[in-house]
Formats: structure tokens, C-alpha cells, sequence
């Protein structure tokens, strides 16, 4: 009975172990065990993943436990994997950042916060009830506001987190009376998705619970009339938390969307996907629109990575098991090149302070490496062939396109030319414009060496193995 | 003589729609922070609502606003630090003089 639920709930166990060791670690280890203390956490994050993942002799791992409450399937467990990817690698990248001697006696405070959030995600993936799926989403986001407001010094950072909290807040407000409304019109067998799915139908009451609900989420995801904090928070927020929020946080949110319009809105998904396809024209085109004109490279990520949402979400709203797919594929492809170029931005910042992109004239003089880096990153964002970006754009179109949505897929189209512009002006400042005096030789520690490496392995090479693809399409499943 | 159902939900949309507007026209963290709590009580009025009216053989309305009660908590002890935060370092909680993040 009790090994049915561990075995079950193996992920989370293995992260709560790991908060509570860490706790402890941190407390009572003397100074010599500190040094040590981003490899020990990594490290230990390395093993319980594995752990958590790894199908022991084919130990069954999928099934309900606690009534229906907690669900996993093949797809949940994937798209935790995935989680857990892109937290290691914001934890690699945000070692010279830990150490700054104005926070590094309370670096410790950033895993164990960066890991409940984890937990949190996790729950709202295997969520089947909205009680879970709550709970979940705020053990997501509140850790996530200590976080952004951690740079305590920073008015930046301060400021960003009390814009975050108040959104986070007010979002979830507008979640809950959502979720209000769907407990009052269809909520005679509770609030279980499945029962949920059985009694909706298209009435007003059952329409305004669904606007409310994806409202409340879109601003976790950040799609275009819920994006105004974005661009703050990623600016004022230390790069390392905003990589982790513009990713991991935005990841999980579209997830747990995914799984519960898969599941629950089958009798009302031509409203669904009418009000989706609204959020995705706005998204691409105004993301990329602002994109253009900023000149902070942390706003600007943050609006491409709001285009970037209005991407992911095409791929969803087909509702077929190959929408399934291509949306967990393109997040997966996102996540790394995404976390890449936080990663190489947080490199530059923690060394020299630049973050303006005309500091970033004539970078390949003086650092060719991570402009190299950078500029395969862009690549992939922006969608060019050899790199895994184009795959993902090609099936997220192909998805769409396959159920007859053509003017959507156009429009993509058109912003995906448009968004070619602003990723190459980076690259052009990079490697054209001429500079005096550009940024000094950067040398970055062997952890963001390691992610890196990472990064650019799975940019290039996912989209030319196929097997990632075929591992997630052979786990995904169809709306009806 | 049973009050019904319709003038509780009356009292909860009001609840609910004077936290949204209060949220966006307020212009003192604390005010805006004030309306927040409106808002998810509105909504706790909702369920316990529903479950009383509609739903009364279960009690999942109960325990979810139980459970938002909670969290609404936590919600509100790390907003409040984060202010004090900001007060700290700009003296001022008005959100028209706090704007270091911007175009």
C-alpha cells in the first residue's frame, strides 16, 4: 500500500530529502564543508534525479494514488525530467553569482528555494484534482519571490519582487474565481478533472470560469494582455533567477495547462481554442514588436521570450497527441537554448557589469568562444536549420496546420521573419559593429563551462537524433 | 426565511470586483496589498457558498477555501516583507515614485 505511493511519488520524495539535507548541511558543517557546498548540491541534485527517473527493472511508477489526487503517466514523468534539466542548469550557471561575498553566506537559501519550487511544479503536473493543482502552483510561485527579490542590496531586485509578489497574488486570485465558478456549474462529483470533464458543457457561467481560469494561468506563462510584469521582473531580478523564471517557471505553467485542457476541456474546445488563438496572434506579434526597440539585454530576452510563449501555445491548440508532443519537444528545445543565453548574459554580468546590447559590440575580439555560443543560441531561438530550433518550430507549425489552422501558422510565419531582425541584431553587434574598447576577456568558472556545454550539446544535436522526439511522441496523448 | 443563494453571490461578485478595481486604481502597496486579500476572500465566500447551496452531501468547497485561507497567509507575510523591503531602500511605498524598472 505505503510502497505503492512511494514508489509512485519517488520525484518529490527525493526532492523533499534533499531540501531537508541541505538544511541541515548548511547548518552544521563547518567552514571547510561550505566551500563545497554548489558541488555537493548539484551533485546530490545530479543523483536524485537520476534516481527518480530511472525505471528500476520496470517498477510500475504510473497510476493514481491518494483517491485520484496525485496522477502520474508516462508524459508527466518526461515533462518532470525536463523540469529537473533545466533546474541543474541554472544551478551550474549561478555559481560566480552565489559566491559574490554579499551573498554568500546565505547561497544555501537559493537551492533550497529553487527546490521547493521543484516540488511545486511537480505537484501541479500530477495534479487530478484543482485542490493539488493550487497548492502546487503557489508552492511554484512563492518561493519564486523570495528569489527575485534576493539581491537584497539591488533596488532593482527589491522592486521586482514586489511587483512579482503582487502579480503572482492577483493572478491567482483571478485563478481561484475561476476555479469558484467551475466548482458551482459543474461540480457535483468534486472537483476531480476527470468528474470536471464529464459535466462540462457550454454554458456562460461554464465559458467565464474558463476566461478566468486561463487568465490567472496566462500570466504565470506570460502570454500578451497578462505580460506587463515580465519584462520588469526579468530586469530587476538577478539574470541566474530570471533564466530560471523565463524557463523553468514559464515551462512548468504550460505543462500544467497542457495536461489539464488534455484532460478536462474536450466538450468546450472549439471556444478553447478561439480564445487560444487570440492569446497566440497577440503574443507573437507584440512580443516581437517590443522586442525590437529595447536595449537592456534582459528586457529584451524577456519579450522574446514572451513571443516564445505565444509559440509554444500554437503547438497546443490542435489538441492532438502530435500537439502533445511538439509542444513538450519545443519547450524542451527553448529550455536549452533560452537557459544558454542567460547563461552566457550572466557570465558577462557577474564579471563586468555590462548588460546594455552595445556592450556587446565587438565581443568576438576579445571572448570568440561565448560569442560562438551566443550566436548558436540566437540561431536556435530564432529558428535557422541546422539547430534544433527549427525542428521545434517545424513540428509546432505542422501540428497547427494539420487541423486547418493556415492563417495562424501565417501569421507565425511572418513573426517568425520578423524576430530573425532583432535575434541577428545581437549577433551583428557581436561580430560587425566596430568597437575601441569591447569587454575584456571574460574567464568563467568550469560550472557554467559545464552548462554551457550542455546547452550547446542539446541545441545542435536534438533536432538532428531523433530519438528525443520519438521517446516523447510514443508518451503523448490526444485530447479525444 | 432562508436567505437565498443569489444575494450571497451578490455580495461575493462585489467583494471580488472592488478588490480587481481597488487593485489596479490603488497607488499605495499596502492598499493594493488590502485589495488582494479582498479578492481571495470574495472567492472563499464563493465556495463555501456553493458547497452550502448546491453541493451540501460533500464538503470540498469547505476545505478549499480552508486551504486558500492558508495560503493567502503565506502570501501575505512575503508581501509585507518585500515592502518593508522597498521601504527600506526608497523610503517610499507609493507606486508612482517607485520606478527604477521601466522603458
Amino acid at each position: 500500500m505505503y510502497s505503492d505511493i512511494i514508489a509512485l511519488m519517488r520525484p518529490e520524495f527525493l526532492l523533499l530529502a534533499q531540501i531537508v539535507f541541505l538544511l541541515i548541511y548548511d547548518l552544521f558543517v563547518c567552514e571547510c564543508g561550505k566551500k563545497y557546498f554548489d558541488t555537493i548540491a548539484c551533485g546530490l541534485f545530479v543523483v536524485c534525479s537520476v534516481i527518480s527517473f530511472y525505471p528500476f527493472g520496470g517498477v510500475t511508477v504510473f497510476g493514481d494514488c491518494f483517491g485520484g489526487m496525485f496522477s502520474t503517466s508516462e508524459m508527466s514523468q518526461i515533462v518532470k525530467m525536463i523540469l529537473c534539466l533545466g533546474a541543474l542548469l541554472v544551478f551550474l550557471q549561478s555559481k560566480t553569482w552565489l559566491n559574490d561575498e554579499r551573498i554568500v553566506g546565505k547561497r544555501s537559501e537559493m537551492y533550497i528555494l529553487t527546490l521547493s519550487t521543484l516540488f511545486g511544479m511537480n505537484l501541479m503536473m500530477s495534479a487530478g484534482h484543482f485542490l493539488l493543482f493550487y497548492l502546487g502552483l503557489e508552492m511554484a510561485s512563492l518561493p519564486l519571490v523570495t528569489l527575485v527579490a534576493y539581491n537584497k542590496w539591488s533596488k532593482e531586485s527589491v522592486e521586482a519582487g514586489a511587483k512579482y509578489v503582487l502579480m503572482a497574488a492577483f493572478s491567482s486570485g483571478m485563478m481561484l474565481f475561476g476555479i469558484a465558478l467551475f466548482y458551482g456549474s459543474v461540480g457535483v462529483e468534486g472537483m476531480y478533472f476527470d468528474a470536471i470533464r464529464k459535466y462540462l458543457m457550454v454554458q456562460p457561467i461554464q465559458l467565464m470560469a474558463l476566461v478566468f481560469f486561463l487568465s490567472g494561468v496566462a500570466f504565470k506563462i506570460s502570454l500578451v494582455p497578462f505580460h506587463l510584469w515580465t519584462a520588469d521582473v526579468y530586469q530587476g531580478a538577478p539574470t541566474n533567477v530570471s533564466a530560471y523564471l523565463s524557463v523553468v517557471s514559464k515551462g512548468a505553467a504550460v505543462f500544467a495547462l497542457m495536461f489539464l485542457s488534455f484532460r478536462m476541456f474536450a466538450n468546450v474546445f472549439v471556444y478553447w481554442q478561439y480564445i487560444l488563438a487570440t492569446l497566440i496572434v497577440l503574443s507573437i506579434t507584440i512580443g516581437n514588436l517590443f522586442a525590437m526597440r529595447q536595449t537592456n539585454m534582459k528586457r529584451f530576452l524577456a519579450f522574446s521570450s514572451i513571443s516564445q510563449a505565444g509559440y509554444i501555445m500554437l503547438g497546443m491548440i490542435a489538441g492532438t497527441d502530435m500537439a502533445m508532443t511538439s509542444v513538450v519537444f519545443y519547450l524542451l528545445v527553448y529550455l536549452v537554448s533560452n537557459i544558454g543565453l542567460f547563461g552566457v548574459v550572466s557570465i558577462i554580468e557577474n564579471k563586468t557589469g555590462m548588460l546594455t546590447i552595445s556592450d556587446y559590440n565587438g565581443l568576438y575580439k576579445t571572448n570568440p568562444k561565448l560569442s560562438l555560443a551566443m550566436t548558436l543560441f540566437l540561431f536556435s531561438l530564432a529558428g535557422i536549420p541546422p539547430f534544433a530550433g527549427f525542428f521545434s518550430k517545424f513540428f509546432v507549425f505542422m501540428s497547427a496546420a494539420e487541423e486547418g489552422w493556415y492563417i495562424l501558422v501565417f501569421i507565425s510565419l511572418i513573426n517568425t521573419v520578423i524576430s530573425l531582425y532583432y535575434y541577428l541584431l545581437v549577433v551583428k553587434a557581436m561580430f560587425i559593429t566596430p568597437n575601441e574598447n569591447p569587454i575584456e576577456e571574460v574567464k568563467s568558472d568550469c560550472f557554467s563551462k559545464i552548462g554551457l556545454f550542455i546547452c550547446l550539446a542539446c541545441t545542435i544535436l536534438l533536432g538532428i537524433f531523433s530519438c528525443v522526439f520519438a521517446f516523447i511522441s510514443d508518451a503523448s496523448f490526444a485530447l479525444f | 426565511m432562508e436567505i437565498p443563494m443569489q444575494c450571497y453571490l451578490i455580495v461575493a461578485l462585489v467583494m471580488f470586483f472592488s478588490g480587481v478595481y481597488g487593485f489596479i486604481t490603488r497607488r499605495n502597496l499596502l492598499a493594493m496589498l488590502m485589495s488582494l486579500e479582498l479578492i481571495l476572500n470574495a472567492v472563499n465566500v464563493f465556495f463555501v457558498v456553493f458547497n452550502r447551496f448546491l453541493f451540501p452531501e460533500h464538503l470540498e468547497g469547505m476545505f478549499f477555501s480552508l486551504f486558500v485561507i492558508g495560503v493567502a497567509a503565506a502570501e501575505t507575510a512575503l508581501a509585507i516583507a518585500i515592502i518593508i523591503n522597498v521601504f527600506r531602500s526608497s523610503k517610499n511605498i507609493d507606486n508612482e515614485e517607485i520606478k527604477e524598472l521601466k522603458y
